[in-house]
């Protein structure tokens, strides 16, 4: 057990799950078409940055990291509300959720 | 009497008075248009006349003048060139603007009379105190600089008043004719001020007349090009040959502003420069004989073509030009008084006949052929009085006028030598062909049977009438003077002519033969156009080929057409227009605006609209930027060099 607790994680770890979610969620954004798809790469990305904020702020022992996820998940889940409303008025005006037919403001 | 002249006032009445009604004459009643139009040149005059008896007050105090002005704050002051707003008052000046205030101030209140019935009258009188105001400039200026702004600001006057009723083509177009014909002479006056600052480091008369006599040798050279570059400037103000062109066409103005400007004042500025810079053309005798030459020859080509004309102005247009080639006769022949002595009663008996042929034109209705005229002296008796003693002056008849100034130039031109009697058989010819060409005016005006019906004979109002009576006044005892006392009044100004071989006695002759030859024009006059009116159209039938040439005008608007008016709007249209304007400028514009709906073409593509192409452009973006802070290029660059070193090495 102590063995075990003594023996911390590196932080490159949690930086490296970090930056490979972040990517996901920025391949993901890139490529499904689907807007609740998208939507839900936008919160992987906002979680991934969550991880690094948390591993950071255990490793320096300052709270403010801490703090400040929670400023992001706040912030997160207004989000959520609103997109996934905007989402709705979408589907309803355009009986579509792919985003590149939702372009109407294309020249 | 120095120190309270008020110089000043002169120029800045009228302006005051240009400024009044050009601004708010539209909306004041007419009468208080006229009050300012009438009073500003009168206290002008007023202060002139104050100056001119103060003068003659202290009796040959000749020493008192000339009484110089300056404005105490001065205009340019550079390293080399100090120019200030100075007035100088000398014999010379106040002659001048004797004539210019006093004949012009008879102008003003014959204008309220012709122009009563006019559109624009607040504006007519506006530009007349405009005039006033740069002539004064002009006539009192102390130097070179300040002479030339009155020098534009007339030829703006002349401008605006030649294109009075500018709703006229005919009209606009001879305003900007003169304004474009005086721009070569003005190039000339520009150019003789440039080589006046070079050579002399000053444009202040005085000081140029000091450092000339100070260096007496000095004769020629510089100075001929100097004095040409004048001449050429004099003779496009004073319509001379060969910019003598403008000035008959300038009578599509109103009369009165052919009376003062285009007979009276302005038109003679040239033969005033002249007598200004006198010292420059005294050293230079090539000058001089050029002068003399463009004025007699202008004074035989104007007469000539004066002949056959049929409209009233524009005889007196050509008797105009003629009578101011006169006046550059006698500045040719350094007789600057005798100029100046019938630039003075010119200006008097030539603003008569152009106001009695103006209250002629306003009685008829506005008609200027002479062919239609004719039987009026019984209508317009005083009309026909004043011009018959404005006839006699031109022509030079004893006692009148024109008589003394024109017989003094002719009586210097003989005194001249060989070429004098040229010069002075020249002005004889000229004084034939004056003398036929007014009568005949005056038969085909005045004598004979009327020619047209007279629709509605106005009558002419007391202020038309009162300064025709003035001037004729002045035209008979104007020249009784003699040029005797009035060369001994100017010589503190324009220098004394050196001693002459002349005698009374031959004084006496030549004024005998000068009055005899205006009979004779008299006399063949009467031939032709009262004896027999029909012969002058069998004579005309019979030299078909002369006549054509001078009803023509010599075609010379038709030579300077070809020759300069259609090349240059040639050049202007297909090379300024099309090469330089067009395919240059248009080209250059048409580029740019190319280049830049090109690229807008080109990067319209990027805002497609879709949202995950923003993105991976945001995405490529970030990686972009990561990749420029993270990766450590001073290190990469070092080691990459050397790998190529490395290989280079081996």
């Amino acid at each position: 057990m102590n063995s075990l607790l003594s023996q911390e994680i590196p932080i490159s770890w949690y930086l490296l799950l970090s930056a490979v979610l972040f990517s996901l969620g920025v391949i993901g954004f890139l490529i499904k078409r689907n807007l609740i798809t998208v939507f839900m790469s936008i919160e992987l990305m906002l979680n991934a940055v969550n991880l690094s904020f948390v591993a950071f702020a255990h490793q320096w022992h300052a709270v403010k990291g801490q703090i400040f996820v929670f400023f992001v998940m706040m912030v997160a889940a207004a989000e959520a509300a609103v997109g996934l409303a905007i989402i709705i008025a979408v589907f309803r005006a355009r009986a579509t959720l792919a985003v590149d037919r939702i372009d109407l403001m294309k020249l | 009497m120095n120190g309270s002249l008020h110089l000043w006032l002169i120029p800045l009445l009228p302006f005051a008075g240009f400024l009044f009604n050009g601004l708010l004459g539209r909306r004041l009643p007419k009468a208080l248009v006229t009050a300012v139009a009438l009073l500003t040149p009168l206290a002008a005059f007023g202060v002139v006349l104050n100056a001119a008896l103060g003068f003659f007050g202290i009796g040959p105090g000749l020493g008192s003048l000339p009484y110089v002005e300056t404005c105490p704050i001065g205009w340019i002051n550079l390293d080399t060139l100090h120019v200030d707003f100075s007035f100088v008052l000398d014999q010379l000046s106040l002659v001048m603007l004797l004539v210019v205030t006093g004949v012009g101030f008879l102008i003003h209140v014959y204008s309220v009379g012709y122009m009563s019935h006019e559109e624009g009258y607040g504006r007519y009188f506006s530009f007349l105190n405009l005039f006033l105001f740069f002539m004064t400039v002009l006539v009192l200026a102390g130097n070179a600089l300040v002479m030339f702004v009155g020098w534009e600001g007339v030829g703006l006057a002349s401008y605006l008043l030649i294109g009075f009723y500018f709703q006229k083509t005919s009209a606009a177009d001879a305003g900007k004719k003169a304004f474009i014909v005086n721009r070569i002479g003005d190039f000339g006056f520009l150019i003789g001020m440039f080589l006046l600052l070079a050579n002399f480091g000053t444009l202040t008369f005085s000081t140029i007349s000091q450092q000339l006599a100070a260096n007496p040798g000095w004769q020629g050279g510089i100075l001929t090009v100097i004095a040409l570059c004048m001449l050429l400037g004099a003779t496009g103000k004073s319509a001379q040959l060969p910019l003598y062109i403008w000035l008959p066409d300038a009578m599509e103005g109103p009369t009165p502003v052919s009376a003062l400007i285009h007979a009276a004042t302005m038109v003679t500025a040239g033969v005033y420069m002249i007598a200004r810079t006198h010292v420059l053309f005294d050293h230079s005798a090539f000058a001089l004989s050029v002068v003399a030459v463009v004025g007699a020859a202008t004074a035989l080509f104007a007469a000539t073509i004066g002949l056959v004309q049929n409209d009233i102005k524009r005889v007196l247009a050509y008797s105009t030009i003629s009578q101011i080639g006169y006046m550059f006769l006698g500045c040719g022949v350094a007789a600057y008084s005798a100029a100046i002595f019938h630039l003075f009663t010119h200006a008097f008996f030539k603003a008569l006949l152009f106001l009695a042929a103006g209250s002629v034109i306003h009685a008829i209705g506005g008609e200027q052929d002479l062919r239609k005229m004719g039987g009026l002296w019984r209508k317009l008796p005083v009309t026909f009085a004043v011009t018959t003693v404005g006839v006699l002056a031109i022509a030079g008849f004893f006692p009148f006028a024109g008589f003394f100034s024109k017989d003094a130039i002719l009586y210097a031109a003989f005194l001249q030598g060989g070429s004098g009697k040229a010069l002075w058989f020249v002005g004889l010819v000229t004084a034939l062909l004056t003398s036929f060409y007014m009568f005949r005016l005056w038969y085909l005006t005045f004598l004979g049977k009327a020619r047209s019906e007279v629709v509605h004979p106005h009558s002419t109002p007391w202020s038309m009438l009162a300064p025709l009576v003035i001037l004729a006044l002045l035209s008979v005892c104007g020249g009784w003077v003699g040029i005797e006392h009035f060369a001994t009044f100017l010589a503190p100004s324009v220098g004394t002519r050196p001693t002459e071989a002349g005698s009374a006695h031959l004084e006496l002759i030549l004024s005998i033969v000068a009055v005899g030859v205006a009979l004779l024009g008299w006399f063949v006059a009467d031939l032709l156009y009262r004896q027999k009116p029909t012969r002058p159209a069998e004579l005309a039938t019979a030299l078909p080929g002369s006549y054509k040439l001078l009803a023509n005008k010599y075609y010379v608007d038709e030579f300077y057409g070809a020759t300069v008016v259609k090349p240059l709007l040639a050049t202007s249209t297909y090379f300024l227009g099309w090469v330089v304007d067009k395919a240059m400028l248009g080209g250059a514009a048409w580029l740019l605006g190319g280049i830049a709906t090109f690229a807008g073409a080109l990067l319209q593509r990027w805002q497609s609209g879709n949202i995950r192409s923003y993105a991976a452009w945001l995405a490529a973006g970030a990686a972009a930027v990561l990749l420029f802070i993270v990766v450590p290029w001073p290190t990469v660059l070092a080691s990459l060099s050397a790998i190529h070193f490395g290989v280079a090495g081996h």
